[in-house]
């Protein structure tokens, strides 16, 4: 008797001692998971040349099966990938590898708000792909962004953001709104104001426990992403507080918030997901790479109820750059790579199956893009609709601080008025924050 | 390292233990036996006295490598200002860093919410951790197993449980507001409002350390003397009698070596803050609500890049440690002396 319940006691506590240390290994694979996913299926590879890529979000590269046709054209070429999943968590710690220049992938992708500061205080170590990139298959705008004040060309285009407007059909239908994407077009063609008119006649007849649109950031960057001038002006220096632009962008999307159209959410939050889920919502901005998102968050029954109109007035949400850093070994072969992977044959092949929308005009012409359909919007012809949405895409003066700039004005300043603050509360909070980090 | 080797071969070591014996007198030697017994017993002198150093010098060459050298870097980095994207670029401004943390409303922000933070999760989190340290020195069955119980939270990473408790807490789809809703309670936006975030975070703090406290607790409580209860019971003190002339004033020190280890731990709080926020950055909500000091410094550093104004904030972090450690010093002095 005596020894079993030592034995079963031994055993409980074996038990726990297991289950904690699962509990452990279960954080780390946690932790791990951010950076060592999704290496190369190709694996192993010895004698061939290695060329790793550091990338963030959903690059799309292995899914569509680029590295694949790449070592298949050059067997001597093995590919490698970490990804890491927010760029919030990728920018810092590749612009600290990048100022020790070591630590570094042999191409680094490079988001568009963060382009500006890597051009400015890093381009000494990237190398110039003006020689491998073809200056004239990308947008110029795209081109221009990722190219020094002495000409060099630090970064190649991966995709770009150009924005439309996703809305739901059924809700638009039972708010008694139009229902045909040219006809919703229309309804707030050219001003950001008539889609806000929009949003109140919709708020009028809504169905119950639903919102014209999903967050106030959302609306916000979708206005600012459509003016050419908006944080710096064109000799550098930030000009957000005083742009009449900004601020009333700002105001609108208070303004908008105050009236109940918009839902208290903040994007990319695992409740703003469950919104999407839950059709809560019933028209969001949307570029190219959202429709991506949406389908992996709706519900099944959600597919086919979206559509894509115009927006007010088009904007670029979003978009990257590869770029060679010096240091790497083959650096080369990795600007080959970077060039091949962004040439406009392979970006439209990534639209196809990613939904990243080229950045080489080229591509909008290939059948992949002009046939692309997507579940969610069903026979709805995205590819045309986002090419139309691109071609109005103005040249936009980018800052190296972009980034903190929207965020402050979103994390710290429009959130706030949907939870109950004015609007002026909203942007002293905002400008005290930004002005803060802005300060050296 | 292998002279110890050499010499515990030569002269097996008598009287047992790791150090070697020394080389027996007695009986006759030769001359070659007793150079080398000189030599030997030179080298066991220069092992004792160097090979400790050696044993040691890891620690102190680390500490060198990343304790002091960062030190010292930071201190003469916050007094330039230097931005992370060019770290080599240095502009000197003396004490600039630091005398603009006085105006800074964002530290004061930030130190006001770790002393809050500090207060509402160190002060509950230590009481239950007494009271469950109680409960666990009465005989239980399986008390083992939950002893391993109450060290689980601490086990886990803090990453996996503050995104648990991310979920725990939202707003619309928490099952904390889903509860509080079944019993009539509006839903609360824990995220976002002032008081509610602090609270949150601090729930996330107690619920990792209140288990590896008790345990503290609970190992002093098992070293008091059983007869000083059998005597009070005697007397006819009462449970609660004995925890609060028995128990209490014999954890004392334990009790002040919780508190200041809990001190210093809830002025560094980061990763709970950090992970908290919903938007993923380090400003800690919306309104700086549930900044920490911590965290401020890892925003200043790592998100806005300024290397100087982070380096100045770390030096005055180490400097309220340090005014915090002397006062619980004297305090504890004081309360040794009144004991």
């Amino acid at each position: 008797m005596r020894a079993r319940t030592r034995i079963r006691r031994k055993a409980v506590v074996l038990a726990a001692v297991a289950s904690l240390g699962a509990g452990l290994l279960a954080g780390c694979a946690d932790d791990g998971d951010d950076n060592g996913e999704g290496s190369s299926s190709s694996g192993g590879g010895g004698g061939k040349t290695k060329i790793t890529l550091g990338l963030f979000g959903t690059a799309g590269f292995e899914e569509s099966g680029l590295y694949k046709e790449y070592e298949k054209l050059h067997p001597d070429i093995d590919i490698q990938q970490t990804v890491v999943e927010r760029n919030e968590n990728y920018y810092p710690a590749l612009l600290n590898h990048l100022t020790t220049n070591s630590g570094l992938q042999d191409i680094q992708m490079v988001e568009v708000g963060n382009i500006a500061e890597i051009v400015q205080t890093q381009s000494d170590k990237l190398l110039d792909l003006s020689k491998y990139g073809k200056e004239g298959d990308y947008l110029d705008w795209k081109w221009q962004q990722a190219t020094t004040e002495g000409g060099q060309t630090i970064g190649v285009g991966t995709d770009v953001g150009p924005m439309a407007i996703c809305y739901r059909t059924d809700l638009f239908k039972a708010a008694g709104l139009p229902t045909d994407r040219e006809e919703v077009g229309k309804l707030w063609a050219g001003s950001w104001e008539k889609f806000v008119d929009v949003g109140n006649q919709y708020q009028g007849k809504a169905p119950k426990g639903t919102t014209f649109l999903d967050s106030p950031g959302g609306l916000l960057q979708a206005i600012l992403s459509s003016e050419e001038d908006r944080f710096y002006d064109s000799s550098g220096e930030v000009i957000y507080k005083t742009n009449p632009a900004v601020k009333d962008a700002f105001d609108l999307t208070a303004q908008a918030a105050e009236d109940g159209l918009i839902g208290n959410q903040t994007q990319f939050q695992p409740a703003w997901d469950t919104t999407i889920a839950n059709s809560k919502f019933a028209a969001m901005s949307c570029p190219p790479w959202m429709l991506g998102y949406i389908k992996g968050k709706s519900k099944p029954e959600a597919a086919g109820k979206w559509d894509i109109a115009q927006a007010p007035k088009s904007g670029n949400w979003g978009g990257s750059f590869l770029t060679v850093p010096k240091s790497g070994k083959n650096t080369e072969e990795a600007a080959k790579l970077a060039a091949w992977l962004t040439a406009p044959e392979q970006q439209a092949k990534l639209f196809g199956v990613q939904g990243s929308f080229p950045s080489t005009p080229a591509a909008y012409e290939s059948s992949e893009v002009t046939s692309a359909k997507n579940d969610m919007t069903g026979d709805a012809p995205i590819g045309t609709i986002f090419a139309e949405a691109a071609e109005n895409i103005p040249v936009q003066t980018i800052g190296p601080k972009d980034q903190i700039i929207q965020q402050g004005l979103t994390d710290n300043g429009v959130v706030l008025v949907t939870q109950g603050k004015s609007a002026k509360e909203a942007w002293d909070n905002a400008v005290k924050t930004i002005d803060n980090a802005l300060d050296q | 390292m292998t002279t110890g080797h050499d010499t515990a071969a030569a002269s097996p070591a008598k009287e047992g233990g790791a150090a070697p014996g020394r080389p027996s007198g007695g009986g006759p030697v030769t001359e070659q036996e007793q150079r080398r017994r000189k030599r030997l017993s030179r080298r066991w002198q220069r092992d004792v006295r160097w090979s400790p150093y050696a044993f040691v010098s890891p620690f102190f060459l680390l500490f060198l490598a990343f304790g002091l050298f960062p030190l010292i870097y930071t201190g003469w980095a916050s007094l330039h200002q230097v931005e992370l994207t060019a770290p080599t670029d240095m502009d000197w401004v003396g004490l600039r860093n630091y005398t603009r943390i006085f105006d800074d409303d964002f530290f004061w922000n930030a130190a006001e919410n770790t002393l809050w933070i500090g207060i509402i999760s160190t002060v509950p989190q230590l009481m239950m951790a007494m009271g469950i340290a109680h409960i666990l020195n009465y005989k239980l069955r399986a008390s083992t197993f939950y002893r391993v119980v109450m060290l689980a939270p601490y086990a886990t990473s803090i990453a996996a449980a503050s995104l648990v408790f991310v979920l725990l807490f939202g707003r619309d789809y928490g099952m904390i507001n889903w509860a509080l809703g079944t019993v009539g309670i509006d839903s609360i936006d824990w995220q976002n409002d002032t008081w509610a975030s602090k609270i949150a975070v601090s729930t996330i703090v107690i619920w990792r350390w209140t288990g590896y406290n008790a345990l503290i607790y609970l190992a002093a409580m098992q070293a008091i003397p059983q007869d000083l209860y059998e005597s009070a019971a005697l007397d006819g003190a009462s449970r609660w009698q004995q925890f609060f002339h028995v128990t209490l004033p014999s954890l004392r020190p334990t009790i002040l070596f919780t508190v200041v280890v809990s001190t210093i731990g809830a002025s560094q709080l980061f990763g709970e803050p950090l992970l908290f926020d919903a938007n993923k950055g380090a400003s800690g909500g919306p309104e700086h609500q549930f900044q920490t000091l911590g965290l401020y410094l890892y925003e200043q550093g790592w998100v806005n890049q300024h290397l100087g104004r982070a380096s100045a904030i770390a030096w005055t972090m180490f400097l309220i440690l340090i005014v915090i450690g002397i006062v619980n010093y004297v305090i504890s002095r004081r309360l040794r002396a009144s004991s």
